[in-house]
This record gives structure tokens, sequence and C-alpha cells, in this order.
């Protein structure tokens, strides 16, 4: 593990650009050659200083930039068996075709008749995502998991409103759901009411009866749940669901699990969302953008958010206000996150009706191997009982309590051990959990070598702990001072001040 | 198999680990009525040559018209590097900087983007970006609604703010119970009026564009002033390349600025592309920054007391308060706040300032083109940035399609937004349009008008 | 062991409170809950005049990973608040029952502190697990 020489050149640490700043040094080529009068501008809106933003060369801006990216784990680098985030490879075409320069170029208002590439590409993608949703129409335009969130809420609010039902104010979530389940569900004006989990991972099904009632908007369900199991009684529960005149809201961060397997439309869900950064392939980019696309069965067709794809012949054009007067409106300023549209359409056609039915069949496969090793080699699965779905959550608290090394802890050391860390912030339920996801494409022999890193930590964890509470010991950084970053927030580089001569 | 690295005897290996003999066991719980027989709607796997084929096909049918087309996204210059660096794989396929220390890039590039964005807007804290620019104003207008101290659900919205965020806004805080009041704009100048505010009722803050939607400038240190004596806080929704040369937020009115600056990132070194993905900038004076959504880096020191850099103020994020966060956001635009980054860095503030100029003079000589044809006219008297109104002798909607059919986006038609405003039309120009460019628009316009005649 | 003082009051959720001489009461977090928060790095504190009924949340603690709302353990109106958390939040995992006291507050009329748990039961309660 000792990398000498890899971790002397590490430690040197980038200085921001701004210190390698050195006033009249410019980028000339990337400007306008002169600066042109602007004569009409009143002196009280003119900026009375330059912004203090760097003054460096191309080459320097173009070295520094490429030395802060080797300061990252990635897909392209490496394992991220981090769980809940389907962490697939993201296929290099992808890229490259979303930014053929006729796309690129395309102003968001040119008239259909000029943007019919495009709009081809959105309508073909609508339908791919119905389909494999099982539902009656598709919006893109959401620009994130929580954004497709707050859009399915918005449109059920909108439907129990339309038919003049304003009691309903009250929105269900299981315990187990990922923090912007009920994030979502206030911003929409809803009150939020919890629903525990049982000791085998599924809803607490006498819980969610008593809970249901004339006040019940919508349950909010992410199958496989967010415990890395399938939901066993999703069937029950929507008929539940339904005869007390609730809605049914699937959280589509899971999705990778089933897809080309089972279709949230077919377990009774109304709305869906799908997270295109996830289950198809779309980049994580360090934390964005990704993309949220809602499906929704016919009750909630009315009132899907624009701008849409119609297909009229052989002409495409967007949904308009007159198309679906009880819209929710719009979320974004154009069309969503356009760019990551396309390359989930590149990757859908890529894979087409047989790759995807693959898919849900690897991802499972996969987590069910690497849980059967990591279990071989000592480690605790959260629900013993049950199958992976495309994850698992294994517990560390046997380990903790006898070594004190926390979930923490291994996960900082796997990075020693150049792999990513798996979840462990999540699920809050599952003491010291780690929740591992390794996606259909890891290899059987990547799969093999973190059971080995996984086999080697556990050991030193009994041998060593303080090794592992030190860790992770060869990458840039060692542990950072949170308490000291949140006490003392430093959110932005300031200039030293000028010393007056 | 696509992407699928598995051979024969890796699956089998596996299963037999698993001690299953089909992967259909796998999906032993899931009830069997559920299960999906066959995948159906979607059309057979195809190669990426294929695939390639079709997508050059179709790009070549779109994007190749001479654009006078801004409305919130506007074609500038981005150097060759921004995109080359930016699409690295170790910035385009990273993850969230959560682990820190496998993630000191991003987290460092987000702290400089940081600061380059409140050197720009003259605000104390910015995050590290939200989706985009409508939707940054909404959570701008949530977050001032949690900053009043009194029980008010207003936000006075002025009808000179581009119509799509208005809506935008309208869709993510109906929810809520919030009203927009719609502040009208002065029919001759086209601008904001303070005065109007009198006549409404009082609201938690007061949004101000700069540019407004017509392009005009508005009178800001008016309007922040008129605010902040009814109390009300300042949201400041403004063109960020625009700001190089502009009076920026911080710096309104007669106390303190803008509370709030927020607005698109497009404009420094995001495509056009079709609209998205974009990013939201938001940024704010120190005091609110416990009511700030999304994520924010901050510098520290590692054990050996080594600078680094992590995610902070998580608590108020929907990860950990959950019902409680000050937003259900969950996301920034990365890549796109990578592209920004160094695209700042590359143009510096000179650079940023000769853009905005030079787009300023490639509009106001191209407003002069077209104002000198009969018939045509600016509607609004007084500066603009980069975009005018101009009325036209006749609807504005056929004209455009007249330009359209010889490959010229002649602008953005206000008549459905702005009935008032008669034959209206909203237009652009950047740094990017060169005098030929400005003369074939107005020849061919002039063509398109004198066949009337 | 957690340290809890026999002079004080407690409530399930994890507060104290202080009988003070002029009738009003003073109020912080345990000793149990500081050191399961971690490092405190921030304190929002309730406006002094406030109203608040028992148990609403009427202030914040947080640390680098978690926020945890502070419930008013008796109804009354806010008092005074310890302004010196803001700059130094700290002081509530180094002294919690002293120099990291949040607020206090004036019962509207006698208090009712019948439901409220002596050291003993506060105890008891940690001991289940509470």
């Amino acid at each position: 593990m000792e990398k000498t020489e890899a971790t002397l050149r590490a430690s040197v640490s980038p200085p921001l650009i701004f210190e390698q700043s050195m006033p009249g040094r410019r980028a000339l080529a990337q400007a306008p050659s002169v600066a042109e009068p602007w004569e009409d501008l009143p002196a009280h809106l003119r900026r009375d200083a330059p912004p203090a933003l760097p003054e460096v060369s191309e080459m320097q801006v173009v070295r520094h930039y490429t030395r802060l990216s080797q300061r990252n784990f990635s897909i392209d680098t490496q394992f991220y068996p981090l769980g809940s985030c389907t962490m697939k490879y993201n296929p290099r075409a992808c890229n490259t075709l979303a930014m053929l320069p006729g796309f690129l170029n395309r102003h968001p208002l040119a008239p259909a008749a000029r943007s019919q590439g495009f709009l081809a590409c959105l309508h073909e993608l609508q339908e791919i995502l119905q389909a494999v949703t099982g539902m009656q129409a598709v919006s893109l335009t959401p620009m994130a998991g929580a954004q497709g969130e707050l859009a399915g809420m918005a449109m059920i609010r909108a439907y129990h409103r339309a038919r003049g039902d304003l009691a309903r104010t009250e929105v269900l979530v299981p315990n187990a759901a990922h923090g912007t389940n009920p994030a979502t569900a206030v911003m929409c004006g809803f009150q939020v009411r919890e629903i525990p989990t049982d000791a085998s991972g599924d809803v607490d099904f006498a819980a969610l009866e008593a809970a249901l009632g004339p006040r019940t908007a919508a349950i909010m369900l992410t199958n496989p749940s967010t415990l890395g199991v399938f939901e066993r009684r999703i069937g029950e529960i929507a008929e539940c669901v339904h005869a007390a005149g609730g809605l049914l809201y699937y959280d589509g961060a899971n999705l990778n699990a089933i897809l080309g397997q089972v279709r949230p439309g077919d377990m009774g869900f109304d709305v869906v969302h799908v997270n295109l950064h996830k289950t198809f392939a779309t980049p994580h980019g360090g934390g964005g953008p990704g993309a949220g696309a809602v499906g929704v069965g016919e009750r909630l067709r009315p009132f899907l958010p624009i701008p849409y794809v119609l297909k009229e012949g052989e002409r495409y054009r967007w949904a308009e206000r007159a198309d679906c007067p009880q819209s929710i409106g719009r979320l974004s300023a154009f069309m969503g996150n356009a760019g990551v549209l396309l390359r989930a359409y590149v990757y859908a056609r890529l894979l087409g009706a047989e790759g995807m039915a693959r898919v849900g069949v690897y991802a499972t496969l996969s987590a069910n191997y690497l849980l059967a090793r990591l279990r071989e080699v000592g480690f605790e699965p959260a629900y013993p009982e049950r199958r992976a779905s495309h994850e698992f959550t294994l517990t560390l608290k046997g380990l903790t309590a006898r070594t004190g090394v926390t979930a923490l802890d291994v996960a900082k050391r796997l990075l020693d051990y150049d792999f990513h860390a798996p979840t462990v912030y999540f699920p809050q339920l599952v003491p010291e959990c780690l929740l591992i996801e390794p996606t259909e494409t890891e290899s059987k022999q990547d799969l093999d070598r973190f059971v080995a890193a996984m086999a080697a930590i556990l050991a030193e964890a009994q041998e060593a702990p303080e090794r592992l509470r030190e860790a992770p010991h060869h990458l840039p950084v060692r542990r950072l001072d949170e308490v000291r970053a949140a006490r003392e927030p430093d959110l932005r580089w300031q200039a030293p001040a000028v010393s007056q001569p | 198999m696509p992407f699928i690295p598995h051979t024969p005897e890796d699956v089998q290996a596996m299963l037999d680990a698993i001690g299953v003999t089909d992967v259909t066991e796998l999906f032993d719980e899931i009830p069997p009525a559920l299960r999906w027989s066959r995948v159906e709607g979607v059309p057979p796997g195809a190669s990426e040559m294929a695939i390639g084929r079709l997508m050059r096909e179709r790009a070549a049918k779109d994007g190749n018209d001479l654009c006078f087309l801004g409305a919130g996204a506007y074609e500038h210059h981005i150097p060759a590097a921004v995109w080359e660096i930016t699409t690295r794989g170790e910035f385009y396929s990273a993850y969230t900087p959560y682990q820190a220390e496998a993630s000191q890039g991003t987290l460092q590039l987000i702290y400089e983007y940081q600061s380059m964005m409140t050197a720009l807007m003259d605000m104390d804290v910015s995050n590290a970006s939200l989706y985009d620019g409508a939707s940054a104003l909404a959570e701008a207008a949530l977050m001032a609604l949690r900053l009043h101290r009194g029980d008010v659900r207003r936000i006075w919205m002025p009808a000179a703010v581009h119509p799509h965020y208005r809506e935008t806004v309208r869709t993510i805080v109906e929810g809520q119970g919030i009203a927009l009041i719609e502040v009208p704009y002065d029919p001759v100048t086209g601008q904001t009026q303070a005065m109007a505010l009198d006549d409404l009722p009082d609201a938690a803050a007061l949004v101000i564009p700069q540019p407004n939607f017509f392009g005009r400038l508005e009178e800001v240190d008016a309007l922040t002033d008129a605010a902040r004596a009814r109390g009300a806080l300042v949201i400041a929704v403004v063109n960020p390349l625009a700001m190089a040369v502009l009076k920026p937020p911080g710096a309104w009115g007669a106390a303190g600025g803008a509370d709030i600056a927020c607005g698109d990132g497009q404009p420094l070194g995001i495509p056009l592309a079709g609209g998205g993905p974009y990013y939201g900038f938001l940024c704010c004076r120190s005091e609110h920054v416990r009511q700030m959504p999304g994520r924010i880096v901050g510098r520290t020191v590692d054990r050996d007391g080594k600078t680094g850099y992590t995610l902070t103020l998580q608590p108020r994020e929907q990860h950990i308060r959950r019902a409680k966060a000050t937003s259900n956001i969950c996301t920034n635009q990365g890549l796109m706040v990578t592209a920004s980054t160094i695209h700042m860095a590359l143009l510096g503030a000179e650079g940023l300032a000769r853009a905005a100029l030079s787009s300023h003079a490639r509009a106001t000589a191209l407003a002069g083109q077209l104002a000198a044809l009969p018939g045509v006219s600016l509607r609004f008297a007084g500066p603009f940035f980069h975009e005018f109104v101009l009325t036209l002798p006749r609807p504005v909607a056929p004209v455009l399609a007249s330009l359209a059919d010889v490959g010229i986006l002649g602008g953005y038609d206000l008549s459905a937004a702005y009935p008032e405003l008669g034959h209206a039309l909203l237009v652009c120009a950047t740094e990017t349009r060169t005098a030929a460019d400005l003369a074939r628009y107005t020849a061919t316009l002039s063509s398109i008008l004198g066949d009337d005649a | 062991m957690s340290q809890i003082p026999v002079d004080l009051k407690y409530v399930s959720t994890h507060e104290w409170l202080r009988a003070e001489p002029d009738g009003s009461f003073t109020i912080g977090i345990t000793d149990h809950a500081q050191d399961a928060l971690g490092d405190l790095v921030f304190v929002e504190l309730p406006e002094v005049g406030r109203d608040v009924a028992a148990g609403e949340a009427c202030a914040v603690v947080e640390s680098v990973k978690a926020a945890s709302d502070i419930y008013a353990p008796i109804a009354g109106r806010i008092s005074t608040v310890n302004t010196t958390l803001i700059d130094a939040p700290e002081q509530v995992n180094t002294d919690c029952y002293g120099a990291g006291w949040l607020f206090r507050l004036t019962p509207a009329g006698a208090a009712d502190t019948g439901e409220l748990l002596d050291a003993e039961a506060y105890r008891a309660l940690l001991d289940q697990g509470g």
C-alpha cells in the first residue's frame, strides 16, 4: 500500500487559481480585442471597480484545472459501490453525440420547425420511458430527482384540488425514505406522516392501514426500498391506498434494480420519476446536472409539467398551455436539462429492448453475488433473510462494538485501497450501515478485488483498528476538520488587504 | 451485451457463489403477477455506429441558424479549453463530493467558483449552484420568506421579469400559499417603477431584474431603497456577464445592497444546447447563510493542518433535516459550474467586461439599423444591455417565420406574454455577431417588411 | 456515564430545566444530548418575547452531521436567550448545565411541572436506552 512517490506528489496542494494571478496577465485569445465604449451608461449604474477575478494565462488555467481533476475519484478511474446512486459506466458515445454542433447551437426558443431533430429524440425518449415504467404519459422537464418529486407531488395536489377534495393534506412517507421525500412533500404544502418499517425491511402494514384515511393525499414509496429490499406487499399497499382515496408516488431512485423486469405502473403507482443520471447512465458531473423525468397514469395526465413534446403526423411540436390548461406549469426557464436528455436517449437506443431487460438482471446478479461473497468473508447483512435487489445493506454494529471501528472508518479506509466508499450516511434506520450498489457494469473480477479489500480491512479492524480510525492515509488530504469548517465558515477567497505605503 | 462485462463463465461462477441455479431465482421475492414478461415499446438495440449516424442526421437539422434570439439564453464565445477540460472523465463521471478526501478537485473548484461568483456579484456568500436561473429565483423567493420577520406570504414580482421565470416561481412556490404580486412597468421606459410599490400590499421581498426582460437597465438603487423603506428584502435576478460592467447587486441602494442575488450562469461558458443544462447561481449576505438552499463548500484543514475543502453547513439540507430542510434540493449543476469556473478564469474581469461591452455595441448597432427601417421603431427609450424591443408595422409571428425560412432566428415574439405592447419583438445581439451578420438581418427584415408595401 | 445534576428537572427529549428565584425557568440540553450530538457548530435561539407552548420546537442545535430541535418543556414567554452561544456554540459541549444554557422563559401562570422528570427518573430513562 505504500506509494511514497505518489504520496509526495499528491501532498503538494495546488494553490488557488487566485493565488497564481499576476496583475496584467491575461488569456488574450479568449475575448474581444478591444473594450468598446458604452456611451449612454449612466454613472450610477456602472460598476466602479472590476471584480477580483484571477489574471492568468491560458496554459495556467489548463494546467490548474487538469491537475484539480486528478484529485478526484470518478467512475472513469475507480469502482464506486455507492448505494442508491447507481454509479454505472457513462458511455462516451452519449456525451459525444449530445455535443454535436447542431444540438449545442440550437437556441431553446428556436421554432419547432427548426428543431425537429432535437424534438424527435425527446419524443422517442418520452415513449421509451413511458414503456419501461408502465405509465401513460411522460414529461422530461424536471431537472433532477428532487424536482421530479416536486412535479409529482404538485400534480397530486392539483388532482385532489381539481376534484374539490381539499381535505387531503397528508402524505405518508416510510421512515426508510430518502430525505428528499419528506422535504418535497412539505414544499408542496403537505404534512408528512412517517410510517415505520418492520424488522424484515418492509413497510409496517398495520401502521400504514391505521394512517390511511380521508386526509391521505398520497404515499411516497421507493421500491426496491432504500434498504435494498423489494417491498413484497406492494400490491396490497396500492389497493389500500387507492381504496382510501390516495395516490401512489414512485421514487425512481432504485429503478435500476427492476428495469425491464417490473414496471411501477403494474405495481399500481400513479406517478413516477426516473433519475436519468442513475438508471440511464448520464454522468453525475461531480454533483449534477441530473434529470428527473416524470411519468403518470391517466388520472394525472392533465397536470403534467410543461414543456413536453407532441407528435402530429411526422412533425413534432411543444405542448402549449392550450394543450394542457390544467398543467402544473413550468419548472425551468426552458426545457429542463436538455443535454442530459439527449445523453439518456442515446443510451436507451444503444441498449434497446434487449439491453434494457438485462440491466435489472445483471444489476441484481452483481449485488447478490457481492452480498454472498462479503458474508463469506465475515460481514453481516442488515436483512439476512432477504434477497439483495440491485443493492444491499451491511451493518457493522457488531464490529463497532468489538473494535470501535465505525462504518465511516471502513469507508475512509476503502479510499486507500482505491475504491470509492459505499454510502454510509444512509439508510439512517440501520446502525453503522454500508449501503452497497455494484451496478451491472462492473466485472466479476472487479467485484472480487473489492471483496479482497473489504476482507483485508476487516482483518485490520481487529489487528490495528487505529489504522482505520486515521484513514485515509494515501489521499491528497487526510480527514478534514469539519467542525472548524462549520464554526468558522471560510466560503470564498478574499484578496489580501493591500498594505498602504 | 452493451456495457455488461460478464462472460457466461462469470455468470455461472456468480450464481454458484449465491447458491442459485438461475438468475430468475433472484427475483423470487417479487410477486410473479408483477413480472413483465417481455420489454415492449422500446426499439431494438443498435450499434454506436448506427446511433451515431442517426444523431448526426438529426443534429444537422437543428442549430444552424443565425441567431438573434436571446430571452434568457445567449450565444457567447466559449474558449475551446473550457469544455475540453470539463469533459475529462475525472470531472464528468465523478459523484457529488460527499467523500471529501476523494473529491478535492471538485471541492477546490467549487470553492474557486464561489469566490468568483461572490466577486462578480459583490456579495458575501455563494452556494455551489442550483438547477437554472428560473428555479434559482424560486428558491430565492422561498429563502426571502424564511428570512422576513413579518408573517407576509407575498413577493413583489415585476412584470418586466422573464415570463418563464415568473411561471416557474409560481409552480414551485404555489404549494406553500405564497402569492406573487405583479409590479407594473412604465409603458414609456419599460422600467419597473419604484413608485408603483406604493399602491401594492406589503411583501417579504422585491425581485429586481438587471437588465430586465426587455433588455432595459433598471434603476436598481431607487428600487432597492423603495423596497427597504417598506421593510422588504431585495432579490436581484441578474445577467452575470452584464455584472462585469454594471453595478453589482452588493452595491445597490443606499445601505448594504441586495439581500440575495441570483440568475442563470449560462452566459458564462455554457452553450445554448437547447435550453440546458445551465445552472442557477445564488449569492447572499453572510447573515443570511443559514437560510440559503443548496450545497456550500468551505475551506478547512486536515488532521495534519494541511489545507483542504469540504461540503459544509450541511444540516440545512434535506438529507439531514428531511421535512425541515431549507429546500428539497439535493443536487447542484456541478459540471456546468466546472465549465463556468474555467471560463471565468480564462476571461478574467477584463475579458468578461470586453464580451459584455462588445455585446452591447453589437446590439446598439443593430438597433440603430433596424429602427431605421420604415415602420420599425424602438419601443422603449433609455439604455439597454444587449437586447432591445422593436415595434414592427405588422404581426410578429409571420415575420419571424419568414426570417426562419432563410435561416435567421429574428428574436422573441412578445405578443403572447405582453399583448399590450402590440407588434413587439425582442432582439438580441452578442459579441459573436459580426457586422455582416447585422447587415444580413437588416436587409432580410427590410425585404420581408417591404413585401407589404 | 452521563452527568445528571439532582437539582434539575428533565424531559424525555433531553432538555433540562431549572427554577430561578424570580419565577422564570432556565432551559438547556443534557450531557447525554450534547454527547450524542457531538461538537456543536451552531445554535439557533428563539426571539425574546415569543410565547411558546409546552412541547413546541423553539430552538435548534446543530452539529456537523445533525440538527436537533429543542422543545419548550413548559409553556411560557421567552425572557432571555444565551447570546454568547452565537459565537461560542461549543459552550454547550463543555458546560451544558452552566455556560451552555440556551434560554429562559417565564410561565404564564403557575408552571405545570408535574409531568417533568427528576434526576432519578431521567437516569432510568437513559438506562432504558431512551
